[in-house]
């Protein structure tokens, strides 16, 4: 039987008594990029190190290109390509000799090596680099050259665990729009981020919160098929009465944006009637309308959604 | 297991250890500084000594006793003359070793046929102090008999000839201890901070991803390590030399190569306990603890194992330097060779294998 290259059923994980992972199903196609979302402790990085089989699952079945995590361990690190979450190399070894020792590791043959790290460093810019040691490049070249390293076998896959946490917004998208040019290549890339911004530009997502799948499929599906209306309101001293606000009765939550607020209310709920009880609370005049809903109102929903049901 | 990817780990490795300099310098200072403070501080010879004298008699037969004790380099006289309830004040003061009280009568008692009785005072807080100046009164006391009576026969004499270490020198037992301490506190050290340091800086986790085993792991780290702590060994074999003139009888090749099985030994202890070790501190820490303290006390490096409750003596099997102690004491003091050491080293062999294959098992591919 085919799976999909990227294939978890039941997964589940706890260290000690807590559980990181609960009954976790996710699927992702050849060629895909797909993002894991979720704030920390969500479960992203547990999912991401049992794929690579760093951590062996508790149960459930895992399979990465029709191999089994728990079973073809070697056959599996031979054919991903990982890239940590505090992503490091050797600091007193230089670009070059960074790339050259992965290459051994990972059996690259010999003459292949300095065709790959020249359209390695095609995309990364690194070439002028080269003979500079790791240590004394910035955190955006770090990150490339990490990059780098953990393609430098041409993995199937490619996991990134958080790979542009703690990086500049530059960087950050200088570094997506290489994980775009290696999807065309055909390369499957699992990435996990916390930024709701960088999930857009997936394929697919699924949204994850305290180990579990909260939401999956495209981006824009997702926010569509979205069953409340968000309005965004804008005004003098509304972050002041957030809290009064958020009691009003039909209104489902209550975020702040920067100076304005994001009110979600069910999609037959009057407007009208809640734009009333708003101006009774303030005392002055706003401005109410509504706005696409984004990711992360969705996010915030959906996690809004699973407390209440819980309590 | 593919020696391609040993071959990179030897030469990261090596790239590490020549890139940090200053790394570099302490690792070839430390032994340097150890053995000239050690060497230097632990000695059992006993040099300036210190005594007084209470002379009541002032003839030259007494006097001819005291010059017994100051020709010796052990004795230094400090005080003449002072009252006898002096003595015990000095003693507490730590100003004199010894003290030798002569009688009024001395030199009319010896020609007398009488016992002539000398009082000798000796402190004997440290043991080893009070023992040897025991001895060494009743030598200078058995010369001064023969002198006065002209050897009359029928007396026994001792005739000892001191093997090995003729001049008794503690140095020529010590500085070959020292080489063991040394070694195997340097080796260990080394080898138990790469990987855990790995671990903390992250990259072992980039590494665990890819094919290669533990064994390569182990393997590519333990190699470059061999040559640094045996150009390490042949530094403090060269000072102990230099410094210590502690005599080389045996093959110097001998050493070399029971050097580099004793190394190997160091450096799998010192990857077992990275293997298992969280932090580069408690990596140095658990080092520092077993193999100080077991070598210095249960190895035979100051006190003989042979003197030791017999279940000390099991525990002492189990420590590397105890072998070695006595192969390279062997070699370098009374010369011999492997026909008559080969059990040591062999057992030697034995332990660093063991400790090399518990580093490879114990070592975990995974980060559970």
């Amino acid at each position: 039987m085919m799976l999909p290259i990227i294939s978890i059923k039941n997964f589940s994980k706890s260290f000690g008594g807590t559980k990181a992972v609960a009954s976790l199903d996710l699927e992702v196609e050849k060629g895909e990029l797909f993002g894991l979302i979720g704030p920390d402790g969500a479960g992203k990085t547990t999912t991401i190190r049992t794929l690579v089989t760093l951590i062996s699952p508790d149960s459930g079945e895992i399979f990465v290109n029709n191999l089994d995590v728990k079973k073809d361990v070697r056959k599996i690190r031979s054919i991903t390509g990982y890239m940590p979450q505090r992503f490091s190399l050797y600091p007193d070894l230089s670009v070059n000799q960074n790339l050259v020792f992965f290459a051994n590791l990972f059996d690259v043959p010999k003459r292949e090596i300095a065709e790959r790290k020249k359209r390695l460093f095609q995309f990364s810019n690194l070439e002028p680099f080269a003979g500079r040691l790791a240590g004394q490049l910035s955190g955006g070249m770090k990150q490339k050259l990490a990059l780098s390293c953990t393609l430098i076998h041409n993995p199937v896959v490619l996991i990134l665990d958080e790979p542009t946490t703690g990086v500049d917004p530059v960087s950050r998208n200088e570094f997506w729009t290489i994980l775009k040019e290696l999807k065309k290549e055909g390369v499957t890339i699992l990435v996990s981020t916390p930024y709701m911004d960088e999930a857009v530009k997936c394929d697919r997502v699924a949204i994850m919160h305290e180990g579990m799948v909260l939401a999956r499929g495209k981006p824009e599906t997702m926010t569509a098929s979205f069953q409340n209306r968000i309005y965004k309101l804008a005004g003098q001293d509304l972050i002041k009465h957030i809290n009064s606000i958020a009691l009003i009765p039909g209104i489902l939550s209550v975020q702040s944006f920067g100076d304005s607020l994001h009110l979600t209310l069910p999609d037959n709920q009057a407007k009208e009637n809640i734009r009333g009880k708003i101006k009774n609370i303030l005392g002055r005049s706003f401005q109410m309308e509504p706005v696409e809903p984004s990711l992360e109102d969705l996010f915030i929903a959906l996690i809004e959604g699973k407390s209440r049901n819980g309590n | 297991m593919k020696l391609r990817r040993i071959i990179s780990i030897i030469i990261k490795e090596y790239t590490h250890i020549f890139r940090d300099w200053r790394s570099l310098l302490i690792i070839i200072l430390m032994p340097v500084l150890m053995i000239i403070l050690y060497g230097y501080a632990i000695t059992l010879d006993m040099k300036n000594l210190t005594f007084a004298v209470i002379d009541d008699a002032k003839t030259p037969e007494s006097r001819e006793l005291i010059r017994g004790f100051t020709e010796s380099r052990f004795f230094i006289l400090k005080y003449t003359d002072i009252k006898r309830n002096e003595i015990e004040s000095l003693f507490k003061k730590r100003y004199i070793q010894m003290a030798l009280v002569i009688p009024g009568d001395f030199s009319e008692s010896l020609v007398s046929n009488r016992i002539t009785k000398v009082q000798l005072i000796v402190d004997a807080a440290d043991s080893n102090v009070g023992t040897f100046i025991n001895n060494y009164s009743n030598r200078v006391a058995q010369l001064f008999n023969e002198k006065l009576n002209n050897r009359s026969p029928g007396i026994l004499g001792l005739e000892p000839r001191i093997l090995f270490n003729p001049d008794m020198k503690s140095a020529n037992f010590f500085v070959p201890g020292l080489v063991a301490l040394i070694l195997l506190l340097i080796c260990s050290l080394l080898t138990s901070i790469t990987i855990t340091r790995e671990k903390e800086t992250g990259t072992l986790e980039q590494i665990l991803v890819s094919p290669v085993n533990p064994m390569e792991i182990v393997v590519g780290k333990v190699i470059p390590y061999i040559t640094l702590g045996f150009f390490n060994g042949i530094i403090i074999i060269i000072f102990a030399r230099l410094l210590f003139k502690v005599p080389i009888n045996g093959s110097l090749a001998l050493i070399a190569v029971l050097s580099l099985i004793y190394i190997f030994v160091a450096l799998s202890f010192g990857l077992m306990i990275s293997s298992v070790a969280k932090t580069q501190q408690i990596a140095m820490l658990a080092t520092l603890m077993a193999t100080v303290l077991p070598t210095i006390m249960l190895s035979g490096f100051i006190f003989p194992v042979a003197s030791m409750p017999l279940p000390l003596q099991y525990i002492s099997k189990a420590v590397p330097a105890t072998y070695f102690l006595i192969i390279i004491r062997g070699i370098m003091l009374k010369g011999i060779g492997l026909a008559e050491l080969w059990q040591h080293a062999a057992a030697l062999s034995g332990i660093g294998m063991l400790m090399l294959s518990m580093a490879i098992i114990r070592f975990k591919v995974t980060l559970e």
